[in-house]
């Protein structure tokens, strides 16, 4: 008894991706396991703790709860591919070094993902946004305050390379 | 007081960081080596039964399944897990061997081409159980009569013992008053957002077992290799790998022989990831469920006279080395009080639920937690500020090295201006106004305060304490500094990292030193095998022992060079100035050899080394727990940890009437560790351990039906707090430095969560307390604080 494979076609932070996945894979054990993309992390496997966050089409969802099958046709954006073209730290990633959000690094790619899709859409929250933003993602480590800093430097970083 | 150093205390950039945010952290479930195969688990569904049979045929003829696993067969060829205590009947393995003793016990391990095809064949293993009487509740464990957990034991008591230290008969017999309460720990525990994970790939060739595992654990290579009956040197721990958290409970040791057997009993490499079910039910990492029943003894002018503290702990079915839990705190169990006299009576008690295992602390919080309700209910039957009674019992800062009743001596502190200084911050009289004016407008507001402190360093004098078969006096940690022929600076370290940053702790100590820029020294983590001694960082003890280990490596680094100097420029060490690295005369700055000079005389060439200097450059430092090795006194005192950091926490809550919902509106700490290695750092877990002492006081419980089943084994009903509920907290520091150790720093690993759920339950009272009501257990949920609201204004 082997299981049935199903074709799909997904952009993997900008490379197009083919392959042949059971009914069952989900998008996150596709990405780790098959794609070797490990940056993404599992934390509970029901929706919760956020670890396995990637971005779909732009905007954050949580890799565990969704089917491989069901990113087929679609954009994910893992944290691999968070960084600027040239490879250097996106203005987030660096900004979360520079406040020290962060201690095990196991919620990281998570977090960089809820906080990135704030950032797209709101490039100047308020510590309240960004704590809504953040507020589906567990982290153990650092009590989100030096999260919220970097969240808020990079904001303010951002918002000054666009003016300028 | 930092200002003397170059590179320690300042604001810099962690070496760790870079990796993790750009995804390239490699933590256990991403090692893949090639044809690995995976477990999957048959757990118990009863909390005490008999195994009768197990059927493993549907299993094994499953697609992809390679091995199904039970207990006869595990448990007849490897040996017994440690046990902390002297209790060597209370034996524990992985699998079960004919019963089972609490529900989600693992009973058989599966092994397939997939984790999917392993799941999907454990469902097919087939145990019959014949049920047992069972018992959840750790008083109704001690009653005469009861089930036995483990009837080779003959009791359900782990470990009882009380000790007096002391007039404290005396202390109650002449006190003004006396008060009586207890005070409920809940079962909680830290909850790492990785689960524990582990492969294993055995050589037979070479005759030796690797292991890639997120741990953190004293001796676990050592006890593998026990349980798995290898010699120690077959066995290799892979300790660069990244620990996703810790904060104490990544222990799987059973995970780690069970794991290891089917490697080498299948020649293949096997992982086991627990799945967050498995992790919460059956990965035995539960922390400590205690009671205390507490009396207290005071004059009326607010003077502590003696304390008699009774703490049950339930460690659930087996023991490891949770009942030592109840022992560390003896090192601080007057708190930072002056209290002569103390009765402490700790007991372990079996039931069936899961496993306990070290949690950040390490059975302190819950103590201070005790200690502090007390301080307060104290303040509260003498009608005397709780801030005052604090100050005129806390030690003055002209007492230190103090010594406490149990036998540890305090290093240095300065608590009355700790204290001072979080008020301050806190805008206390303004906050009293706000509680005051919330409480006229009808809404149940209260101030919390909590002063306590963070043993650090690391010892293990209550193994010993404990149990007197174990003579345990040292708890060393190590370090090698190397420096190649190109002159770069390497530091090697024995044990993994769970977010600690050691990386840059090593960096930083052996820079400052080396007066060398810590960016250009790389840190790694060496395997077992070529590892020096390590006990791992528990105990708040990494910022002392691993950079006490690596100031001490680089110290000898630096004698070479000036060694090697003195030699060449025939004068003596006294002449000569050591700067960045270059070593030359003093006043004299043409004289000189700079570090590139130095390092390749030292590698290549011997005819300018002075005698007796080995040629190559690097140095080893193994470093003993300072005030450490002591042997307890018949009355059961003894130095534990070398070092005491202090906290003082302010906190302010609302409760909403309706719903019981809390919700912190300020929250200040003031920290005093001595002097702070990387300040981001000790921040960083100040934050995450009130975040997590938040979780232990408000929210978080393993809580257990009726019937022995674990009712919260998902994040969706064990609620760890998110952004929404951790608030913006300020910390003040303070430091006192430590006259025992390198740079006088103290260690941080565990501070916020030692006095979080102390002030979070005394700020919780204070609300409550103009409706009469009060609560001493934890958590405080909604819907107990709800209750509480409720009863009190019916009445
Ligand atoms: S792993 Fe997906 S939300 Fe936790
Ligand atoms: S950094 Fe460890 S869980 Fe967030």
């Amino acid at each position: 008894m082997s299981e049935e494979l199903y074709p799909i076609e997904v952009e993997v932070n900008g490379v197009q991706r083919t392959a042949r996945v059971p009914a069952r894979l989900s998008l996150v054990d596709w990405l780790r396991e098959d794609l070797r993309l490990t940056g993404t992390h599992v934390g509970c496997e029901h929706g919760i703790c956020g670890a396995c966050s990637v971005m779909l089409d732009g905007e954050p969802v949580r890799s565990c709860l969704m089917f491989a099958f069901q990113a087929n046709g679609h954009r994910v954006t893992t944290v691999e591919g968070l960084a600027q073209p040239d490879g250097s730290m996106s203005v987030l990633q660096d900004s979360f070094c520079q406040a020290h959000a962060l201690q095990c690094g196991y919620c990281t790619p998570g977090m960089l993902i809820a906080a990135q899709g704030l950032l797209n859409t709101n490039p100047r929250p308020t510590d309240l946004q960004i704590r809504e933003a953040i507020g589906g993602n567990l982290c153990r480590c650092t009590g989100y305050q030096q999260i919220v800093d970097a969240v808020k430097q990079a904001a303010s970083r951002l918002s000054k390379e666009t003016a300028s | 007081m930092t200002t003397q150093f170059r590179y320690i205390g300042k604001h810099r950039r962690t070496k760790e960081d870079p990796r993790f945010v750009t995804g390239r952290g490699r933590y256990a479930a991403d090692i893949a080596l090639p044809g690995t195969k995976h477990v999957a688990l048959v757990a118990s569904p009863h909390p005490s039964a008999r195994i009768v049979s197990i059927s493993t045929d549907a299993a094994l003829a499953a697609p992809g399944v390679l091995t199904v696993l039970t207990g006869d067969e595990f448990c007849a060829r490897t040996d017994p897990l440690y046990v902390g205590v002297d209790a060597p009947k209370v034996t524990r393995y992985a699998l079960a061997r004919g019963v089972v003793r609490y529900a989600g016990e693992w009973v058989a391990a599966v092994v397939a081409d997939t984790r999917a095809l392993a799941e999907d064949a454990a469902e097919l293993v087939e145990v019959e159980y014949e049920s047992l009487p069972f018992v959840i509740d750790p008083e109704a464990a001690l009653a005469p009569g009861t089930h036995l957990i483990h009837p080779d034991h003959g009791t359900n008591v782990l470990y009882r013992r009380k000790f007096v230290w002391g007039p404290v008969e005396e202390a109650f017999a002449k006190a003004d008053h006396q008060l009586a309460f207890r005070a409920t720990w809940g079962r909680s525990s830290t909850v790492p957002i990785e689960t524990f994970g582990v492969t294993a790939r055995w050589d037979p060739v070479a005759e030796l077992l690797d292991v890639w595992a997120s741990i953190q654990m004293p001796k676990y290579p050592d006890q593998t290799a026990r349980a798995l009956r290898l010699p120690g040197n077959a066995v290799r721990v892979h300790f660069d790998v990244d620990v996703g958290g810790s904060y104490g409970v990544k222990r799987g040791i059973k995970h780690t022989v069970l794991v290891g057997y089917l490697a080498k009993k299948l020649g293949v490499p096997v992982r086991l990831i627990e799945d967050r079910l498995e992790n919460m039910r059956g990965g035995d990492m539960h922390g400590p469920d205690r009671f205390f029943d507490m009396q207290v003894a005071f004059d009326r002018d607010g003077t502590i006279r003696g304390m008699k503290m009774r703490a049950v702990d339930d460690v659930g079915a087996y023991a490891g080395r949770s009942p030592l839990q109840l022992g560390k705190p003896v090192g601080a169990i007057c708190g930072p009080y002056q209290i002569h006299a103390i009765e402490y009576e700790p007991t372990s008690v079996m039931t069936n639920k899961t496993p306990q295992e070290a949690v950040r602390g390490f059975g302190q919080s819950p103590t201070n937690f005790a200690i502090e309700r007390a301080m307060d209910r104290v303040a509260r039957q003498l009608g005397m500020d709780r801030i005052e009674l604090r100050r005129k019992n806390l030690i003055r800062r002209d007492q230190f090295p103090y010594l406490i009743p149990s036998g540890s001596s305090y290093d240095s502190g300065d608590y009355h201006t700790v204290l001072d200084k979080a008020l301050e911050a806190s805008g206390y009289p303004a906050l009293v106004r706000m509680r005051d004016e919330a409480r006229l407008a009808g809404r149940l507001a209260g101030i919390g305060v909590a002063t306590c402190l963070e043993p650090s360093g690391g010892n293990a004098s209550f193994e010993l304490l404990f149990n007197p078969k174990n003579e345990t006096t040292t708890w060393m940690d190590s370090c090698l500094v190397r420096v190649d022929l190109s002159g770069s600076i390497t530091g090697v370290m024995g044990t993994s990292s769970s977010g600690q940053g050691h990386e840059t702790l090593v960096s930083t100590v052996v820079g400052e030193i080396l007066e060398r820029d810590p960016a250009t020294i790389r840190v790694i983590h060496a395997d077992s095998l070529n590892a020096l001694p390590s006990n791992s960082p528990v105990g708040s003890r990494m910022a002392i022992m691993l950079g006490g280990a690596a100031a001490g490596a680089a110290r000898k680094i630096r004698d070479a060079l000036v060694a090697i100097a003195a030699h060449n420029f025939e004068c003596s060490p006294e002449d000569l100035e050591y700067r960045d690295g270059n070593v030359g005369i003093k006043g004299a700055p043409s004289k000189m050899l700079s570090w590139d000079q130095l390092v390749e005389i030292a590698h290549r060439k011997f005819h300018k080394m002075p005698p007796g200097l080995d040629p190559g450059l690097q140095a080893q430092f193994v470093w003993e727990v300072p005030t450490g090795g002591g042997v307890p006194t018949q009355d059961g005192r003894v130095q534990m940890y070398p070092c005491y950091a202090f906290e003082a926490h302010v906190v302010y809550v609302e409760i909403d009437p309706d719903t019981g919902k809390p919700s912190i509106r300020k929250y200040v700490c003031g920290h005093d560790c001595g002097v702070m290695i990387s300040p981001d750092i000790v921040h960083g877990m100040t934050y995450g351990g009130i975040a997590h002492g938040i979780g232990a006081s408000l929210y978080e419980k393993f809580a257990y039906t009726e019937d022995g089943q674990l009712a919260s084994g998902t994040f969706m009903d064990y609620l760890i707090p998110s952004s929404m509920e951790v608030p913006d907290i300020h910390i003040v520091d303070h430091c006192t430095p430590s006259p025992l150790t390198t740079f006088g720093q103290k260690g941080s690993g565990e501070a916020g969560y030692l006095g979080a759920p102390a002030a979070i339950a005394n700020a919780i009272n204070d609300a409550l307390d103009p409706l009469g009501a009060s609560i001493d257990t934890l958590p405080m949920s909604h819907l107990a604080l709800w209750e509480t609201i409720t009863k009190a204004t019916k009445m």
